[in-house]
């Protein structure tokens, strides 16, 4: 048996049944980093005691015959901008090189106490902002599937991890895009619930009425299982919906039919992409039609002023919550200064990457004087017509499915120099940040790839949308998909 | 271009952000297309729109407030261990107020 392949309901049945050790099973994945993250390069760091710590807690409780935690023995990864008690966390960035928090995540928090294994953190874009993890203050992480090629962004560690068996599930942050479109990069299941559906407590905010935490893993299933512990009222995050959780992993069901299910096609999310990912998405939308599920063709007539919108509401938001990064709590300050204000710069200057940076200035810039109503406030309310499109869409189907990303996983480098190129690649994952609805990234087959140049197949994701708390039919259908046939075709 | 060099230090100012002149040189074309790219919201008329600060959803009560009971929080030696200066239970800083 392959201890680094295993599925959650497959990890619980081995503890049970005695086939391997929690203990074991933490030891193969620090086996499987050991082997393979000098080359894919997902982890920022490692807890192997309390990893190990863990897992004997859970060999102690099978002993004893106490009942185990949903997640007992699951060995996951945390991407590097939820805070672990005890633990380093940097968000990838160096103005906080050193910070080791006072407290967990509740995300953290909730895993843990479901049993689940803690191997290390994630790399990701520095505090998330980006769209390849090639603006992590330390290092890039490689896709695994392509070692020449980007994971995605920003939580391009936690999927990285996922896809080379480095962790059976891991946490990300989804603010524009940063879990779904890395897990249709990687190959795997990434997904962000409902705004407020998960609590932020304990996540380094970046842009506050988009931020997300949300699960990546290998099958719609066991990210259905993380999502069902980490979901629901979190009286530390005020923000938390006090909405209840239904049980989402009893309702994916057995052999789950679509009939009736209707699955809208926005014709806006077919257009200046990859040919090759639209053909993948078009023959998704066929199995899931061949299952009963009825093809609604719609429009989200705002679009195309997604990205626009998104780049003023997330750079202002981010411009104000990176304040706090000032050389005086905590973090990093600069050596030498000449007084409280230059010491301020210096710091902010020798700890912030350009993206952070430029996104700071971005953000100020339309929040100044003169300018807010010009560019924030216009936001704000385009905001409301990508939000009507939406709601007005779900009043005629239950799911809307597109591409995650226009394009797969690129080259390392290739598009670092031009900052709004990379911001064009969140084209189709923004608009469901700004509506707060929820989402996820299933694999969908892969490209042909291209020897002569040589290019090898790539993984191509299908993202599948529902409305505000509508998480249960988001994974019904997301689980159909994925049993109708793991979709290798090209 | 629409923006200046000076609109670019003078944000960095705002922003606390010392900027080398080579990032000012960087940034300046970069911020420019942005911004311009962003003008293209100006294509819709918003003059009926409510702006959306936020996502909200229908909840049961208002889940922002909670009772005013007294909490543990964090210990002065927590909330100061991860300083970079810190001295007799305090955060360090340079000197604000000029001495007579």
């Amino acid at each position: 048996m392959e201890l680094t392949q295993l599925t959650i309901d497959a990890i619980r049945e081995g503890l049970a049944a005695r086939k391997f050790s929690a203990e074991e099973l933490v030891r193969a994945h620090q086996g499987e980093i050991e082997r393979k993250d000098k080359d894919v390069r997902a982890y920022l760091s490692l807890s192997p005691e309390r990893a190990l710590e863990q897992a004997r807690k859970v060999d102690r409780q099978i002993a004893a015959g106490e009942k185990l935690g949903p997640l007992a023995g699951v060995p996951v990864a945390i991407k590097d901008v939820l805070l672990t008690k005890g633990l380093a966390t940097t968000c990838a960035s160096k103005i906080l090189k050193g910070y080791v928090p006072p407290y967990d995540a509740t995300t953290v928090a909730r895993l843990e106490s479901a049993g689940a294994c803690v191997l290390g953190k994630t790399n990701c874009d520095e505090f998330a902002m980006g769209s390849s993890t090639e603006n992590s203050g330390f290092f890039t992480t490689h896709n695994p599937h392509a070692l020449d090629r980007v994971p995605g962004g920003s939580s391009g560690g936690s999927a990285a991890a996922v896809a080379a068996n480095m962790a059976v599930a891991s946490l990300g942050s989804d603010t524009g895009g940063s879990i779904r479109q890395p897990a249709a990069l990687c190959g795997v299941v990434g997904m962000m619930g409902t705004y407020g559906r998960v609590s932020r407590y304990g996540l380094v905010a970046f842009a506050s009425s988009l931020d997300h935490v949300g699960p990546f893993g290998r099958s719609v299933r066991d990210v259905a299982q993380v999502l069902q512990i980490m979901a629901g009222r979190d009286p530390l995050d005020s923000t938390s919906a006090d909405v209840p959780v239904p049980d989402y992993v009893a309702a994916l069901g057995g052999e789950n039919d679509l009939k009736g299910v209707r699955v809208g096609v926005p014709k806006e999310y077919f257009a200046g992409l990859n040919p090759e990912i639209g053909a993948n998405i078009e023959k998704g939308i066929d199995l899931l039609v061949k299952q009963g599920a009825r093809r609604v063709d719609i429009s989200l007539p705002h679009t195309d002023y997604a990205i626009a919108c998104y780049y003023i509401i997330c750079t202002a938001e981010a411009s104000s919550n990176l304040a706090r990064y000032d050389g005086v709590r905590y973090g990093y300050r600069a050596p030498e200064y000449s007084d409280l204000h230059d010491m301020y710069r210096k710091t902010r200057d020798g700890g912030f990457g350009a993206e952070v940076k430029r996104r700071i200035m971005l953000g100020t810039y339309v929040l100044s004087s003169g300018y807010y109503d010009a560019y924030y406030l216009k936001a704000q309310k385009v905001r409301t017509l990508i939000t009507r499109d939406y709601l007005e869409a779900f009043e005629d189907v239950d799911v809307i499915v597109t591409p995650t990303s226009p394009i797969p996983a690129f080259k390392l480098g290739e598009r670092v120099d031009n900052p709004l190129e990379m911001y064009l690649a969140d084209i189709y994952t923004v608009t469901a940040s700004l509506a707060g609805i929820p989402g996820i990234s299933v694999p969908c087959g892969r490209t042909k790839g291209d020897p002569a140049k040589n290019e090898p197949p790539l993984p191509v994701g299908m993202q599948i949308l529902a409305s505000h708390f509508d998480e249960t039919r988001l994974l019904q259908v997301a689980h159909a998909f994925e049993k109708a046939g793991r979709f290798e075709a090209a | 271009m629409a923006l200046e060099e000076k609109d670019v230090r003078y944000v960095a100012a705002l922003a606390h952000l010392e900027l080398g002149a080579d990032e000012v040189k960087t940034f300046l074309p970069q911020l420019d297309s942005i911004l311009e790219y962003i003008q293209k919201l100006n294509e819709l008329d918003t003059t009926q729109v409510e702006p959306m600060a936020q996502v909200t959803y229908p909840s049961r009560e208002n889940p922002a407030l909670r009772s005013d009971q007294p909490r543990r929080t964090f210990g002065q030696d927590e909330s100061l261990a991860n300083a970079p200066e810190g001295a007799a239970g305090c955060f360090k800083v340079p000197q604000v107020i000029e001495r007579e």
